[in-house]
């Protein structure tokens, strides 16, 4: 917020998918930025909408999906409307992503050695030699024992959190500005999830990469960002400080989510603090899309849509805060 | 892996036995092998001393040791149609089939993976749509309709390629049609005919196949890698297609040995097909067995060396012992 142009700006962002029956409004207005080396959280529910923002900013959202308004501008240039061979060259040198599944993530007829001189020469002006001793320096970064001897085998070698180390270098190789992270240990065993995100928060701090962390764990989010932005039916409902939003949050969606924070690791994908479930994207309400689930909703709620507003040090989109934060 | 080997080789060789075996029965039980050698008016002396002379009178065991033994120098015997040993007659034609058979075969493979890899990456094309509906029309039209409308059409109407035959040969160990181009022109129509339903085949293969790996986490994640489509496309999705591929195309070039048995006849094509259909006509049993038996060899050796492929390309069977993964 300091800085006048952050690394990664959305705006307004709406993404659609064109069916026979219509219009699906799957993002719908999502504004939020992130600046250089910062971590910012993404929660919400399964369906929210928090893979396809990721999947946009990066370009990479699958037809028949498309953004259908917004902009999204990286280091101050729009980045949406780039050619793709312009927004190609952009993904892995300045904006790079990691996935939920290590076990699917890796080419299985390629050695890990390839997938990585690949990547390195990709986007780095590298000779073949070079490419090697980066690739066996970013295996033994992530935490890959006797780097220089495994770098030659084949993913289904490695095991789960293995693999995952192994997809962070890949994520890494050309030393990008920004990291999407969509559910990095979802997958996982329970046991390794902790390591796997302490180890993506010391790169990322050592490397000063700013990463777009996507959970529905707000456990992760509690250890690991700085700031959060909570999702909810395609918009971001409550966006600020972690602190403030973990800490004093203003959102009843956002309380909800509270309940679910037991432990780093936990893995909530059903909270049970929260009647019901998300909305389809056919069904969401008229007003706030959160209102049938709501234990304070208001009359207004059910036809009126409220939009985000600052909050005491974060921004609410909840009609209980139509004021700047006045009401408690 | 050598285990694997072993086995697959001792299965190969239980399959030759088997083959062997139906082809060895060929003699006795289609015809009577004497008749078939001194003629109806034989005395029946006669008849004695050649079932002795052939040893049809020893046990059955050692009968078809000796076949085998014999099959296995290559010896099948004299063709009762045309009074020359077997193998000169089969080796006569092997060439014209196989040259046959590999330009289709290359022709399949040269043109039907790059159009599946095409129709795959854009399937909404209309250019995608035209081709499937047509590789449609190829899978469903006889092989003998295609010949006779090729024919129709490039040597009758058009005057442009010969139409039957193998026209000139260059001796080059065997006579071959692939060193000149007067030779080349005769086999164009027949290899065509030949390949167009393992051509349509391949390209819905590989396009199917192509469709479901572009799907794969590991692809999207090369893509956010920033990897140029080229190595997306060709390098890691297409090579995750090949093992079905590769299996494909070896039950195919076994599929394509048959289907010869057509083109041959349609174009008069002088190979093994044409010569197995006069066999029959004759009932000329020592050639069918042979071809049985050449024939069987063949699929043999073209799975042996699918199952080597397989090794090469994925690293999974490389490495776990292959056990798991039998066809
Ligand atoms: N290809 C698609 N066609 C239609 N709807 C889709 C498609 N992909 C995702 N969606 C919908 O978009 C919404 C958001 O999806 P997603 O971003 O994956 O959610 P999240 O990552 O937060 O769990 C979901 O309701 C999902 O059903
Ligand atoms: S706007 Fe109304 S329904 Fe929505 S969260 Fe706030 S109080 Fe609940
Ligand atoms: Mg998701």
């Amino acid at each position: 917020m300091t800085d006048p142009v952050p690394l990664l700006q959305v705006e307004g962002l709406r993404v659609e998918f064109p069916t026979r029956r219509g219009v699906l409004v799957a993002v719908d207005g999502v504004s939020f930025h992130i600046d250089a080396g910062e971590v910012l959280g993404v929660v919400g529910e399964s369906g929210a909408g928090k893979s396809l923002t990721g999947a946009a900013v990066i370009g990479l959202l699958e037809p028949p999906g498309r953004i259908a308004s917004g902009q999204i501008r990286f280091e101050g240039q729009r980045i949406d409307n780039l050619r793709p061979e312009r927004m190609r060259r952009l993904r892995g040198r300045s904006i790079a992503m990691v996935f939920q599944d290590p076990l699917t993530s890796l080419n299985p007829l390629y050695s890990i050695a390839r997938q990585l001189t690949e990547t390195i020469r990709t986007h780095l002006d590298l000779d073949e030699a070079a490419a090697r001793k980066r690739a066996i320096e970013l295996l033994d970064e992530v935490g890959i024992p006797a780097a220089a001897r495994r770098i030659d085998e084949y993913p289904h070698q490695f095991s789960g959190g293995m693999r995952q180390r192994v997809v962070i270098a890949l994520a890494l190789a050309a030393n990008p500005k920004l990291i999407i992270a969509d559910e990095p240990t979802t997958a996982l065993d329970v046991s390794i999830q902790a390591q796997i995100i302490a180890l993506l928060k010391r790169l990322c701090a050592e490397h000063g990469t700013a990463v777009m962390l996507v959970t529905h764990d707000m456990g992760v989010i509690a250890e690991t960002a700085d700031r959060v932005a909570v999702m909810y039916a395609g918009r971001i409902v409550e966006v600020g400080d972690v602190q403030q939003v973990i800490g004093d949050a203003r959102h009843p969606y956002t309380h909800g989510l509270m309940g679910s924070i037991p432990m780093i690791g936990h893995d909530v994908e059903r909270l049970v603090q929260i009647d019901g479930a998300m909305p389809r994207l056919t069904e969401i309400p008229a007003g706030c899309a959160f209102n049938p689930r709501c234990p304070r909703a208001l009359p207004r709620c059910r036809s009126e849509r409220p939009e985000l507003v600052s909050a005491a040090g974060a921004q609410v989109a909840c009609w209980l805060f139509d004021g700047a934060g006045s009401d408690r | 892996m050598l285990a694997f080997i072993v086995r697959r080789l001792f299965q190969s060789i239980l399959v030759m036995l088997a083959v062997g075996f139906i082809a060895f029965s060929l003699f006795n039980f289609v015809g009577d092998p004497v008749n078939n050698m001194v003629g109806i008016e034989a005395t029946i002396e006669e008849r004695e001393r050649m079932a002795k002379a052939l040893g049809l009178n020893d046990p059955f065991p050692i009968q078809f040791a000796r076949f085998a033994g014999n099959a296995l120098r290559g010896d099948f015997g004299q063709s009762y149609r045309l009074s020359v040993p077997v193998e000169e007659a089969i080796g006569e034609r092997l060439p014209a089939t196989l040259e046959l058979v590999f330009v289709a075969a290359v022709l399949a493979l040269a043109i039907g993976v790059p159009l599946g890899v095409y129709t795959g990456l854009h399937r909404e094309g209309a250019v995608s749509r035209l081709l499937l509906t047509t590789s449609l029309i190829g899978i469903s039209l006889p092989t003998f309709l295609i010949g006779i409308l090729l024919i129709l059409t490039f040597s009758v109407w058009l005057g442009w390629l010969p139409s039957f035959g193998r026209g000139v040969t260059v001796n080059i160990g065997w006579e071959s049609n692939l060193v000149s181009w007067e030779g080349f022109r005769s086999i164009i129509l027949p290899s065509v005919t030949l390949c167009l339903f393992q051509l349509t085949l391949l390209m819905r293969l590989v396009r199917a196949e192509m469709l479901e790996v572009l799907r794969t986490d590991y692809i999207k994640f090369a893509r956010a890698r920033g990897l140029t489509s080229r190595a997306v496309n060709f390098g890691h999705a297409l090579k995750n297609t090949l093992v079905p591929v590769i299996t494909i195309t070896g039950l195919q070039i076994g599929s394509l040995i048959a289907f010869a048995i057509i083109t041959e006849t349609v174009f008069q094509w002088p190979g093994m097909g044409l010569l197995f259909l006069q066999a029959i006509q004759f009932v000329d049993i020592p050639v069918m067995a042979a071809y049985l038996c050449l024939v069987a060899f063949i699929f043999v050796v073209i799975n042996l060396i699918v199952d080597l492929l397989y090794y090469v390309i994925d690293p999974r069977l490389r490495l776990d012992g292959g056990a798991a993964r039998a066809h």
